[in-house]
């Protein structure tokens, strides 16, 4: 545990909110439009954080929770994980798992205080955003065992640092199968446009929108930061499996940080402008053609 | 690793992937432009893992991206043009199932590929994608009602056979390799027109509709 896992871990914390604000503004210079600001994510949370919440009578104490228990689980996430490449604030063997299930406990809670509100709309997209990660998580920990085998590494801290500078030479190809599917978990973990639209305005098709939909003031502030939080742990995994940087000086290393998640997020920019959105029953299909590239990239590793 | 591994190396994957691409979508366009980046894969191929270039090589690469890059999938566009069919709709084995099948293929492959003796190449990769190649061009050829997708796993097997045969490169005569272009070219062209007569016959390209006795 060094300063520079912490000063990686405020950067991550700092800059999270501006990532969506990239991919808004990536999609929106692509497609010809001016766009809002990339800092709207701060501005829209400063203004719910000054405002009141409201809380409908059929709500119970699972409805205000659930921003709680989602922001904390993901930066419990947040602190296992290898931001600056190197080494994570914890890290203990096999905090892979602990990793999935905090990003999954953030979907849980979530998911719960869609449903606790008794609204049909909500319960349509509680159900749609349990039912994606039924496929996206089998995909997720096949890339985690791609990983595992890549380098031997049982922790995240291992397997994305000094590890993987070594076995980078030798496995370079299965590693891009799992940066590609990890790029595709990426956009369905965080409502991108593939498979759900942060635009979109109307209720029946939205996933992760409507689920909180009933949430207001400072509760939808914390929704807002750990959902954009929730991105910068996802980017900061393709970055960290695509580009290892456990060799490079300290300061370096912590400079490319915020530069590597601003680029996938132009990334996702560039998917979304380029994509229309699956229909739903399409979804699951591009879940498992991203556990089947994790899995010819486990074949290879295993040849 | 060097480079002169890396290159083959990719091009084996990149294979591979189009056959996942090819499983996956139900546009019939998009199938037809996954296998003609194959047949560019497949022309590129036997060039990189050449230590030099021969005059025999580089007329097998022009062969064969020239046949399968160009003409075929020019053939099977216009053959969708013709019958106004633009997507498999209800395919015998569903996109996920078939995914899913194409995986286990691809482990089978592998499988396989471990237990038989070493060939000649230096090549290690080609021997598993070449044999999940075939299978999953089996899978398409099986698992799809229409007639145009069936030959678009036909000719998936067929590129896994040539992939199999780049294993040879050095010993396969060069006539008998164009030969094989020619054979199957004319197959091909022959589909083709088969193709359009179902469709004339039936209004559609659904091969179910043949099992059906009608005077």
């Amino acid at each position: 545990m060094t300063w520079h896992a912490f000063a990686a871990l405020a950067i991550t914390l700092i800059i999270a909110p501006a990532l969506p604000g990239i991919a808004t503004k990536t999609k929106s210079v692509l497609t010809g439009r001016r766009g809002a600001p990339v800092l709207q994510l701060y501005f829209d949370i400063w203004k719910l954080l000054r405002k009141g919440a409201v809380y409908s009578t059929t709500t119970t104490w699972v409805f205000r929770a659930g921003p709680v228990v989602v922001l904390a689980s993901l930066l419990g996430a947040a602190v296992l994980f290898p931001l600056d490449g190197r080494e994570a604030v914890a890290r203990f063997s096999g905090d892979l798992v602990a990793f999935a299930a905090l990003v999954a406990l953030a979907r849980f809670a979530l998911v719960l205080a869609g449903l606790d509100t008794g609204s049909s709309f909500e319960g349509m997209g509680a159900s749609r955003e349990v039912t994606f990660a039924t496929f996206a998580e089998p995909a997720l920990f096949l890339c985690f065992v791609a990983l595992v085998l890549a380098t031997g590494e049982l922790s995240l801290s291992g397997m994305l640092g000094a590890a993987l500078t070594a076995t980078w030479p030798r496995t370079a190809a299965p590693l891009l199968l799992v940066a590609m599917s990890l790029f595709v978990l990426l956009l369905a973990e965080n409502s991108r446009v593939p498979v759900d639209d942060p635009a979109t305005h109307l209720e029946l098709t939205m996933i992760h929108e409507v689920i909180v939909l009933d949430h207001s003031g400072p509760d939808l502030a914390l929704i807002l930061y750990a959902s954009s939080l929730k991105l910068a742990l996802f980017a900061a995994l393709v970055m960290g499996v695509l580009v290892p940087r456990a060799a490079w000086p300290e300061p370096i290393a912590l400079t490319v940080l915020p530069v590597g998640l601003g680029l996938v997020a132009v990334g996702v920019g560039v998917v979304e402008s380029n994509m229309a959105r699956l229909r739903l029953t399409r979804v699951p299909q591009l879940l498992v053609g991203a556990g089947a590239l994790a899995l010819f990239g486990i074949i290879l590793l295993l040849r | 690793m060097q480079t002169s591994q890396m290159i083959p190396q990719l091009v084996l994957l990149l294979i591979v992937l189009s056959n996942f691409a090819v499983l996956g979508t139900t546009r019939l366009s998009t199938c037809i432009r996954a296998l003609a980046v194959q047949g560019v894969l497949l022309g590129i191929l036997p060039v990189v893992l050449a230590s030099h270039l021969s005059l025999h090589i580089a007329a097998l690469a022009i062969g064969t991206v020239a046949i399968k890059a160009g003409i075929l999938p020019w053939f099977l566009a216009w053959a969708i043009r013709e019958a106004a069919v633009r997507r498999e709709i209800e395919p015998i084995v569903g996109f996920i199932g078939s995914l899913v099948l194409g995986a286990l293929a691809l482990v089978l492959a592998f499988a396989i590929a471990a237990h038989l003796p070493p060939l000649t190449s230096s090549e290690s990769l080609l021997v598993p994608v070449s044999l999940s190649t075939v299978m999953i061009g089996f899978i398409v050829l099986t698992s799809r009602r229409k007639a145009v997708t069936q030959v678009v796993g036909y000719l998936m097997l067929e590129n896994g056979i040539y992939l199999f045969g780049l294993t040879q490169a050095a010993s396969v005569p060069f006539l008998l390799e164009l030969g094989v272009l020619l054979d199957v070219f004319v197959g091909v062209f022959i589909m083709g027109i088969v193709v359009f007569h179902i469709n004339r016959e039936f209004d559609s390209l659904d091969s179910a509709r043949l099992t059906e006795l009608s005077d």
